[in-house]
């Protein structure tokens, strides 16, 4: 099926599949396959099906959240070796290409043109668009450009049941939208194993500047203030004191080490109208008691600003040996008050917090320190991790904006989903995989009113 | 494990995690706890670029080794042999946003695990004895050993030989050796004890000559050292100084290193130079972690010693290169050589003196901070993935349609002109040095026309400077 080379079986070398960017929990599977086609993986989902085999599809395992960490025991379906571009049509917008393609590749290949893919992840070096698909990923340029799923325009999805669907590229309006049901679907209603692209122009000019605050209150102020002015920067993105120390020791930036936050604001378009956006901006900031706001002075710069940015969250080995890192998403009016409260947590429960945020999406990425080997910091992270989250729902937000639920939020479905909203997701989930096999005890909690007698029945587990 | 192209398939004696003896020897383990399972180093990777499979990623290594040393996992042959296939190009470290240093853990982690062997066993690796432990350190022996080659070269005969597939004959690491023996240059005399500045003097620095760089880059040495002069530079070049010991540091003979890192460090006298200029990437990145390799009484001499050390590039560009005069009207790529670019940080500076060239068009080569499979002696232990690892080097090269491909290490220079010679491809593969003394002479670099390249002659031969002559 998929010859030797492409299959893994030692212990020796599975523990290394045990987990992915969430180390809190791990199970060794049982096997890892390297499919290299469509037809493959199809062959090995079917086999699985058979054997009532749980399988999980696996990019670049850079995700946060344990959706490809094989827990309950499940072969691991790595799309690793799935990673050539079929075509690049420029005039069509598109590209076409495998699951396992990495999302910067993307961008480097059509480096010389002027056409990008815009979904940047902050892991976009490393992770695959299978993954990003999987878990409709975001990152800095969401806030103008939209997240994944604004960026599919067709998919070969191989269901559950071993069957290969190919949807898109050419829009059919006429139907139901297949791609919109299974991005974020996180593996749970079958893999992608191909996908077309739709590229977006480069902008012909930026304006990038950081803004340092005295507070993160009031950085956040200044967001809200900015969308309300009727402006949408490509980005707004927010790191604090305690991150920006990791960056500053990582890049040597140059960051004011009094600085409590600061601001990256991108605006980009046709350079005459950057001008007056770039006023306005500055003027709003300082209404927000901002101390200092400073440009890229060079391209250069530009990039290296990013690059603190987009590696912030990879930096905090600099800063603990264990972190676990969540993604609360609140009305950007209430992020205020979120992170108060976050920072309230981090002191009642005794654990650091630092924090970075896609400020203008209203989504912050709370980062919870702790010592590995020390269980007791451990669990005061995680129960801190489990009040942060509750707090978003409170504010009327919800407990993952872009890093997916896996089995780390698993347990807050509830909270989040009535009943009657679960049993409608575990519909739609039996239609697309019957056999409960696709990395089954991921995003969806168990149904609660299968009985055992459903499952002798032949009901999902 | 030879063959490291197949991952799964080797027959092994595997055990069950959970019950092995922990390693002799303390890897630090906060060092490999600095690792935060991110994952953002893995594309850097050229092992997982190639192969796929997290076990030949930084990320899986470092999980690996971690298993190890906690006792979870026995070291298998397939724990070695994903190791083993690592280049140590610290491309991973390069990428790593929390500082890891992957080196430091893996190093240490090599020489336990190959100390943990049984001694007969290494002993009895001929290659390894004989090869890389008593015929690669000492420049005169690599020049004998290459004699027949050299006669073959002038004779005109290695090339058909080599495409006939005769090496084919040879032991599979003794032909790999082979095939990256470099066109024969004349190497010009062995470098004098001094050589004085030109004009003001600016600086005075002592030259490391080093082991294989003298016996087939001789005429890399002369280059550099002309333009050290040229740049003001009084040159010193100390007897008494030998190989760096990298060689030997790799093969996880570590007192051999040991002795060769003493021997250079009695030798140079630091306290009389402003700088000791090595320009192989190798040598420098080995020169330069002299200070922090072995703890003992000889330590705070060894990291005096390391703290001179310069790269050629580093060195010119701090000191501020006197422009050439001549121009080279030549569209050149540089490759990024791994033991440069990741192990010593040193990506800008040599750019930075190839910019100064007039009429010199510097094109980006694709993932040119990517191993060209060379990585010191890697190239003739696992020669299938140095090879694909050339091969992609090459292609990325060609695709630029530069006439002129540089690079600032022996190993890379050797690697990229056999895959070079082999695609008969109009392209001379040198030593920024060799490029830059030749603008201050008002030659052609070698291999080139200068403006339009030399179209290769009948059998290929004394044209892209790489091909036997
Ligand atoms: C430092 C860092 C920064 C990050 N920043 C961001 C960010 O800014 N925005 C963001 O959205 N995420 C971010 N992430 C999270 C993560 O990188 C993304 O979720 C990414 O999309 C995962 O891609 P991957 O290839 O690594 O997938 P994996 O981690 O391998 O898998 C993620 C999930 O997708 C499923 N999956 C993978 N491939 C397929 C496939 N082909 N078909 C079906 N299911 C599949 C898996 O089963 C799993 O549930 C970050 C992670 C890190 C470590
Ligand atoms: S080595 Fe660095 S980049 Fe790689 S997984 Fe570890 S922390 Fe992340
Ligand atoms: S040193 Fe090079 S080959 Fe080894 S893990 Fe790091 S990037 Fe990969």
């Amino acid at each position: 099926m998929v010859g030797a080379e492409n299959l893994i079986t030692r212990p020796s070398e599975l523990v290394v599949y045990e987990c992915d960017g969430y180390t809190l929990e791990k199970e060794t599977p049982p096997a890892v396959v390297f499919p290299n086609s469509t037809e493959a993986v199809a062959s090995v989902v079917r086999v699985c099906r058979e054997h009532e085999v749980p399988v999980l599809a696996r990019g670049a395992g850079t995700g946060l959240a344990g959706g490809a960490t094989p827990l309950g025991g499940g072969v691991v379906l790595s799309l690793a070796r799935m990673k050539k571009i079929l075509d690049i049509s420029l005039r069509d917008r598109m590209v076409h290409v495998q699951a396992g393609v990495l999302n910067l590749e993307l961008s480097s290949l059509l480096s010389d043109t002027h056409w990008h893919f815009a979904p940047d992840p902050s892991s976009q070096v490393a992770c695959t668009i299978g993954g990003n698909i999987a878990t409709n990923a975001g990152g800095p340029h969401t806030l103008k450009y939209g997240v994944t799923v604004n960026h599919v325009l067709g998919v070969t999805w191989v269901a559950g049941t071993g069957e290969v669907i190919q949807v898109g590229p050419e829009a059919t309006s006429a139907e139901f939208d297949w791609i919109g049901l299974w991005t974020g679907s996180e593996g749970t209603l079958g893999v992608a194993t191909e996908a077309w692209l739709r590229l977006t122009p480069l902008p012909l000019a930026h304006r990038t500047f950081r803004v340092i605050f005295q507070s993160v209150e009031d950085a956040c102020n200044a967001v809200s203030r900015i969308i309300a002015a009727g402006l949408i920067p490509a980005a707004m993105e927010l790191m604090d004191r305690g991150i920006l120390q990791a960056v500053e020791d990582a890049f040597h930036f140059g960051f004011p080490s009094e600085a409590e936050a600061i601001l990256v604001v991108e605006l980009d378009g046709i350079p005459i109208a950057l001008d007056e956006q770039e006023r306005i901006v500055a003027q709003l900031c300082r209404d927000c008691h901002a101390q200092e706001i400073v440009s890229a002075a060079s391209e250069e710069e530009r990039a290296l600003l990013w690059r603190c940015r987009k590696s912030a969250v990879g930096a905090v080995g600099r800063l603990s040996t264990g972190y676990f890192i969540q993604d609360g998403v609140v009305p950007r009016t209430r992020l205020p008050e979120l992170v108060r409260r976050v920072a309230n947590i981090g002191c009642e429960r005794g654990v650091r917090i630092v924090n970075v945020a896609h400020a203008g999406d209203g989504n912050i990425h709370p980062i919870l320190l702790f010592d590995e080997r020390d269980p007791d910091e451990v669990r005061r992270a995680m129960a801190a991790g489990r009040a942060i989250l509750e707090a978003c729902i409170e504010l009327g937000g919800s407990i993952t904006a872009e890093h997916g639920v896996g089995i780390e939020k698993l347990p807050l479905m509830t909270a989040l989903f009535s009943p009657d909203d679960l049993d409608v997701f575990w519909r739609v989930k039996r239609v697309f995989d019957p056999a409960n096999i696709m990395t089954p005890g991921k995003l969806l909690p168990p149904p609660p009113r299968l009985s055992q007698q459903d499952e002798k029945n032949g009901q999902p587990r | 494990m030879n063959d490291p192209s197949v991952s799964t398939t080797l027959p092994s004696r595997d055990a069950k995690p959970g019950r092995a003896a922990p390693l002799p020897v303390t890897i630090p383990e906060e060092k490999i706890l600095s690792c935060v399972h991110c994952g953002l180093c893995t594309a850097t990777c050229p092992t997982y670029t190639l192969l796929g499979d997290e076990n030949d990623s930084p990320r899986g290594r470092i999980y690996l080794m971690h298993a190890v040393v906690q006792g979870r996992l026995p070291i298998t042959e397939s724990v070695q042999t994903h190791l083993d296939r690592c280049l140590d190009c610290r491309a991973c470290e390069t990428a790593c946003p929390s500082g890891v240093e992957y080196s430091r853990i893996l190093e240490p982690f090599r020489l336990a695990t190959a100390q943990a062997q049984p001694s007969w066993k290494r002993r009895a690796d001929w290659f390894r004895q004989v090869v890389l432990l008593r015929i690669f350190p000492y420049p005169e022996r690599i020049r004998r050993a290459l004699t027949p080659i050299r006669l073959l070269q002038k004779a005109g005969l290695y090339e058909p030989m080599e495409r006939m597939g005769l090496w084919d004959l040879l032991p599979a690491r003794l032909r790999a050796m082979l095939t990256l023996v470099n066109a024969s240059v004349p190497a010009g005399p062995p470098l004098p004890d001094f050589l004085p500045a030109k004009g003001r003097r600016r600086a005075r620095v002592a030259f490391f000559v080093g082991c294989v760089a003298d016996a087939m880059f001789r005429h890399v040495h002369w280059a550099t050292v002309r333009v050290l002069q040229e740049n003001g530079c009084d040159v010193v070049i100390p007897g008494g100084q030998c190989c760096c010991g990298a060689i030997h540091y790799h093969v996880a003979d570590e007192e051999g290193a040991k002795r060769f890192a003493d021997q250079n460090v009695r030798a140079f006298p630091v306290h009389d130079v402003d700088a000791v200029i090595v320009n192989h990437a190798g040598c420098g990145a080995m020169l330069k972690d002299y200070g922090h390799y072995w703890k003992d009484s000889q330590t705070p001499k060894r990291q005096e010693f390391a703290a001179k050390v310069r790269d050629i590039n580093e060195f010119l560009d701090q000191l501020g290169l006197v422009p050439p005069i001549h121009p080279a009207n030549l569209t050149v790529a540089y490759h990024d050589a791994c033991h440069l670019a990741h192990a010593q940080g040193i990506v800008a500076q040599p750019r930075r003196l190839l910019s100064q060239i007039p009429g010199l068009r510097l094109v980006p080569l694709p993932e040119s901070n990517m191993c060209c499979g060379s990585a010191g002696s890697y190239n003739l232990l696992h020669h299938d993935l140095a090879t694909r690892l050339g091969r992609r080097k090459l292609e990325n090269i060609l695709r630029t349609g530069a006439e002129v491909v540089l690079a600032s290490n022996a190993g890379c220079l050797l690697q990229i002109e056999r895959e070079i010679r082999r695609a008969r491809a109009p392209v001379a593969v040198l030593h920024p040095m060799e490029l830059l003394d030749a603008c201050y002479r008002g030659e052609k670099p070698r291999g080139t026309t200068n403006g339009r390249m030399a179209r290769p002659s009948r059998a290929g031969r004394n044209t892209s400077g790489n091909v036997a002559g």
